[in-house]
């Protein structure tokens, strides 16, 4: 009886603990996107999306160089990490073979734990010192981030297609290439899509390697070869400031961000959820 | 059965004539001596037959005997499985398929899988895939191909109003007779059919067989089943594997009624397999 009493009160206790650590867990996300809110929501309007930042004391201004720094920066990183991760994806999943595949997978994963603030210098030893700080030099900082997380998402995508679809394609007389081309990867898009777009949320909030890359810039970035605004970077600044209204600013940024990321997030995952009633028979 | 047993029955198999049909005319398909390998296990055993056109060939025997092995030898589709090595001939109308160039072959050669593997496209993309692929049929000619290869596979009345639905609304059947209609646009000169009604059930298997009996007008047909009343009712020729080697090759009608290697006798009256 007593010890009934004591397994009950451990059973409780053990439940409990999971259920708070799961809603500690759970909420987190919640937390953060409500202390966003509060402290940049209401700093946030139509300025923030239109306007340039403006001097210190005077009030008002907004991030829209950083909003299209931000962007060209990852325009370019897809445009250059994701075909790479892609087709060396599509290399490993379809072509490579046993002791081979593991090797460029073990190094894939190594490249993908490499620290971003190091991608970040190699990008500056070898880029930025010849050419100064670009837009460019950003993108492909970010690509290099990219690229494993695309080459490893894609082989996943790929390897999970059925090899009776690849038979049934070779049996009418395709090539192996064209079999991938015309069957495979059209069996696999969704997946591929969705893989893509969360690999641009994660690299969409990196800093490090672009404070060394793209640096900042306080008014608009022209084109390509000059320095550019960035969201992560310009919350960095603002936030190190000692003024109060760039830390608002700052927050701002934070939850644009934030919500940039959550969207992206949400939609490629209802991109898979959609395809999942199609493949299934 | 012990292993000396085989080997005489084998002994036995070699003097039967390897051409049962007996028509006179040439074979379609001709192996000669073939063996092969799954790196140093070696799956089939001096294999000699001749397919013959406008015929429908089955081979039966238990699970793991080499049957399958050898059909997917005739389209090589074994070639895909790393250390797998084919020795001897293959003649697909006097040339040997060993080799010519693959996709050639498949295109010739075409094949329906155990379990139905439509591509997650339309149904009429399905069917105009290996025309495409193959440069055959102009836009124009294609719905016309399209409408001609369903027709074939006894298909067209049940989708000929969604074509350009996804192919996985269909059912089992109706996907198998569409892999088969897909298999048929290309016109290939031989089908070849691996345990195609495994997975459906016996009125999608009725309405397959029947259709078999068409398509062999046009095409000849090789199938390997695992059942033997289905051997029975559809083969002109039927031959008996047994641990990769062919035990016996005659008309269906005298492996069935009338076999005379006794482990096909033994394998026909169930009495192992």
């Amino acid at each position: 009886m007593k010890l009934s009493l004591r397994r009950k009160a451990i059973n409780a206790v053990m439940l409990a603990l999971t259920g708070v650590c799961t809603a500690l867990a759970v909420g987190l996300l919640f937390f953060i996107l409500g202390y966003l809110f509060v402290q940049g929501g209401f700093s946030l309007n139509w300025n923030f999306f239109t306007k340039l930042p403006v001097p210190v004391g005077e009030t008002g201004g907004g991030m829209a160089n950083a909003l299209v720094g931000s962007a060209k920066v990852l325009l370019l990183a897809t445009c250059l990490g994701v075909p790479i991760g892609f087709l060396a994806g599509v290399y490993l999943a379809e072509y490579a073979g046993g002791a081979y595949a593991s090797v460029i997978r073990f190094i894939t994963d190594l490249l993908n734990g490499v620290p971003s603030i190091v991608i970040g210098i190699f990008v500056y030893t070898l880029l930025v010192v010849r050419t100064g700080f670009t837009t460019y030099a950003g993108g492909i900082a970010l690509a290099i981030m990219m690229i494993p997380i695309s080459l490893r998402s894609t082989e996943e995508f790929l390897r999970s297609v059925p090899t009776a679809l690849r038979e049934g394609a070779m049996a009418l007389g395709a090539t192996k290439s064209r079999t991938i081309a015309t069957v495979v990867v059209p069996a696999a898009i969704r997946g591929l899509i969705s893989g893509m777009m969360l690999n641009l949320a994660r690299v969409a909030g990196e800093t490090a390697p672009l404070l060394f890359t793209a640096f900042g810039n306080q008014f608009w970035s022209p084109g390509w070869a000059q320095p550019t605004a960035t969201l992560p970077a310009m919350i960095y600044a603002y936030a190190v400031s000692p003024y109060p209204d760039w830390h608002r600013q700052a927050w701002a940024a934070g939850f644009v961000l934030l919500t940039l990321v959550l969207l992206v997030n949400i939609t490629a995952r209802s991109i898979v959820a959609s395809g999942s009633s199609h493949k299934s028979r | 059965m012990s292993p000396d047993a085989i080997n005489d029955v084998s002994k036995e198999a070699a003097v039967a004539p390897p051409n049962p049909a007996a028509a006179g005319d040439a074979p379609k398909l001709r192996s000669t001596g073939l063996n092969f390998y799954y790196g140093t296990f070696q799956a089939l055993h001096g294999i000699s037959l001749d397919v013959h056109a406008n015929k429908v060939t089955a081979f039966i025997g238990p699970s793991g005997c080499g049957k399958s092995t050898f059909l997917r030898t005739l389209n090589r589709m074994n070639e895909t499985i790393k250390g797998a090595r084919a020795e001897g001939q293959i003649l697909l109308d006097n040339e040997n398929i060993l080799e010519m160039e693959v996709s050639h072959l498949r295109r010739r050669v075409g094949m329906v899988f155990q379990r139905p593997n439509p591509f997650p496209k339309s149904i009429y993309d399905n069917i105009a895939y290996g025309p495409r692929i193959n440069g055959m049929g102009k836009r124009g000619e294609m719905t016309e191909r399209v409408e001609r290869s369903l027709r074939r596979a006894a298909l067209w009345e049940e989708v000929k109003d969604k074509l350009h639905k996804s192919a996985f609304e269909l059912s089992g059947g109706q996907q198998q007779r569409l892999c088969i209609a897909r298999a048929l646009a290309v016109d290939p000169e031989v089908l070849l059919l691996d345990e195609p009604c495994s997975a459906l059930d016996p009125i999608a298997t009725a309405k397959i067989e029947e259709l078999l009996f068409h398509i062999k007008t046009n095409c000849t047909v090789v199938i390997v089943t695992h059942n033997m009343q289905q051997a029975a009712r559809i083969a002109d020729n039927t031959g008996f594997f047994l641990m990769g080697k062919l035990m016996e090759f005659d008309t269906a009608e005298v492996i069935f009624k009338n076999p005379k290697v006794k482990a096909t006798e033994d394998y026909i009256t169930g009495r192992f397999g």
